[in-house]
């Protein structure tokens, strides 16, 4: 599902490399936690999967195809096959859950009515049902990342993309939120989440991939946080 | 479609002041230029059908006028009209000359005002004969008028530069102070039109940083900006229309083509050009500096 070639990206005007000759590949329906310490190049990574960013070097492969070489017209159609959650939860404040769920659709022009029939359904499934017309302000920090959630895998992503989504939670409601994504991954959604949350990963026992430096120091089945 | 609307209105509202700046900008400045352009225009017609046929007439000493070459009460006598018409035949600023008779004069004179209480005020001995005298270049035109003006038998010289030079003049100064007047007020809206599509698009950074991130087109993102912009500059390009109409019903059709009847005036079908070009204008006006303001949000 995700295939990288011997990937390096040094950003411009900056002589370190942020990925440095970098190679794996991510089966289809795999979870794989991404650790490191910050800076160690797991952003980075996540980013050229969404193509934010251009490798420098090498070849980056998501659902087959060699994104490096994407023109910049496809980029949408590859960003509606991956999902996308942050530590930040990024909703849109003036816009109800209902609203902030709908707009992914809107905006990838959905009909309305694919889009009444798809956003409840989601928003249970992250088990926020009933709450709808909530505005995110009036949501706990672990509903908003439900929200959040919700709204990345409303479209049915093949690949969700997680960056440190218990970042700003407290363990308990952590917990909840891994248990849906889960819950997501069993539905065959490849899930990738770069984590600082060594509880987290030492409990769920899924592929650990470690970075230090732009380089991979560690790629462990079942593996956990701190362990070599 | 609902969703790209709602949002080009929001946007419209959220920037209610600075698009009623643009759009008051666009006005003046698209009226300026559309003035300009029928300016031109005008200088155009009357270069074509008038400046470039212009003549020169040599008007001839009759019984009723008088005149320092003249004997007074005294037509001018066949031998000074031959030498006036060899002297006209010889100098080499003419291209061609005819005579135009008393009666030639007469029936013209019939034609311009038939209907008029005058047309029968006059009779054909009244009338005053001319050498009508069409030049190489109309702009080499003194030798020719100096050499003939003193002539024995030439009552007076009519030169139609002396009118029209001036009207030239003022067009011309019409025509590129108006068009220079309107680029620099051009540019400001749409430097202007820039920075209010850039503060829209900061103002909603974070709506578009999620639509690029789930995959909204950059046409999707792109096209409610676009539409504000359009909106204000098709309504500055339609005041202005109205403000072009309104000027060349007043200075045209009410003042200039009834005071000044023997010349060509620019009518509606050059202000509809002018329109369709101010339009034109204001389109791409806009469409550019919305492209160039949003590009930065939409790049991926």
């Amino acid at each position: 599902m995700i295939r990288f070639e011997d990937v390096s990206k040094v950003y411009e005007g900056q002589q370190r490399a942020a990925l440095k000759n970098v190679s794996l590949e991510v089966e289809k329906g795999e979870f794989v936690f991404l650790v490191g310490t910050s800076g160690s190049g797991k952003s980075t990574f996540l980013r050229l999967i969404l193509r934010e960013y251009r490798a420098t070097r090498g070849h980056v492969y998501v659902a087959g195809k060699d994104i490096s070489r994407l023109p910049a017209w496809k980029i949408p159609g590859l960003r509606r096959q991956i999902g996308t959650v942050f530590q930040d939860f990024r909703l849109l404040p003036g816009k109800t859950v209902h609203e902030n769920v709908a707009f992914a659709l809107q905006v990838i022009g959905k009909p309305s009515s694919v889009i009444k029939k798809v956003v409840p359904e989601t928003l249970e499934l992250v088990g926020l049902s009933g709450k709808g017309d909530r505005l995110p302000e009036e949501l706990s920090g672990g509903e908003q990342q439900r929200v959040a959630i919700a709204r990345a895998f409303v479209n049915r992503p093949r690949i969700l993309i997680a960056d440190e989504p218990t970042g700003n939670l407290d363990p308990a409601t952590s917990v909840g939120i891994m248990k849906l994504l889960d819950r997501i991954n069993r539905a065959d959604t490849t899930v990738v989440m770069a984590t600082h949350d060594s509880a987290i990963v030492d409990q769920m026992r899924k592929r650990v991939i470690e970075l230090d430096a732009g380089q991979i120091v560690r790629d462990q089945v079942k593996g956990v946080y701190g362990a070599r | 479609m609902r969703h790209t609307f709602s949002e080009t209105l929001s946007g419209l509202r959220r920037n209610a002041s600075m698009t009623l700046a643009v759009v008051v900008t666009m006005w003046v400045s698209l009226s300026l230029f559309g003035a300009g352009l029928l300016a031109a225009r005008q200088v155009d017609l009357l270069k074509d059908r008038w400046y470039d046929k212009i003549e020169i007439s040599a008007f001839l000493c009759v019984k009723d006028v008088k005149g320092d070459n003249c004997d007074s009460g005294l037509d001018a006598t066949d031998a000074e009209k031959a030498a006036i018409l060899a002297a006209i035949q010889q100098n080499p600023e003419t291209q061609d000359v005819y005579y135009e008779s008393k009666q030639d004069a007469f029936d013209q004179f019939k034609q311009v005002f038939a209907g008029s209480s005058i047309e029968d005020s006059l009779t054909v001995d009244q009338m005053q004969d001319s050498y009508r005298i069409k030049l190489k270049n109309p702009a080499s035109y003194e030798g020719l008028v100096s050499e003939i003006s003193t002539m024995k038998g030439v009552q007076f010289v009519q030169d139609l530069h002396v009118y029209l030079d001036p009207i030239f003049t003022w067009l011309n100064a019409l025509r590129w102070g108006t068009i220079g007047m309107s680029v620099l007020l051009l540019l400001a809206a749409s430097l202007q039109i820039g920075n209010t599509i850039r503060m829209a698009a900061f103002a909603r950074r974070r709506e578009l940083g999620i639509m690029r991130l789930v995959g909204a087109s950059n046409w999707y993102i792109m096209l409610p900006f676009l539409l504000e912009s359009l909106f204000a500059a098709v309504l500055g390009a339609a005041l202005a229309s109205g403000t072009l109409a309104l000027g060349l019903y007043a200075v045209v059709v009410q003042n200039a083509q009834v005071s000044l009847k023997g010349l060509r005036w620019i009518g509606w079908s050059d202000a509809g050009l002018a329109m369709a070009g101010v339009t034109g204008v204001a389109i791409v006006l806009s469409i550019v500096p919305t492209l160039i303001a949003t590009r930065r949000y939409l790049r991926v």
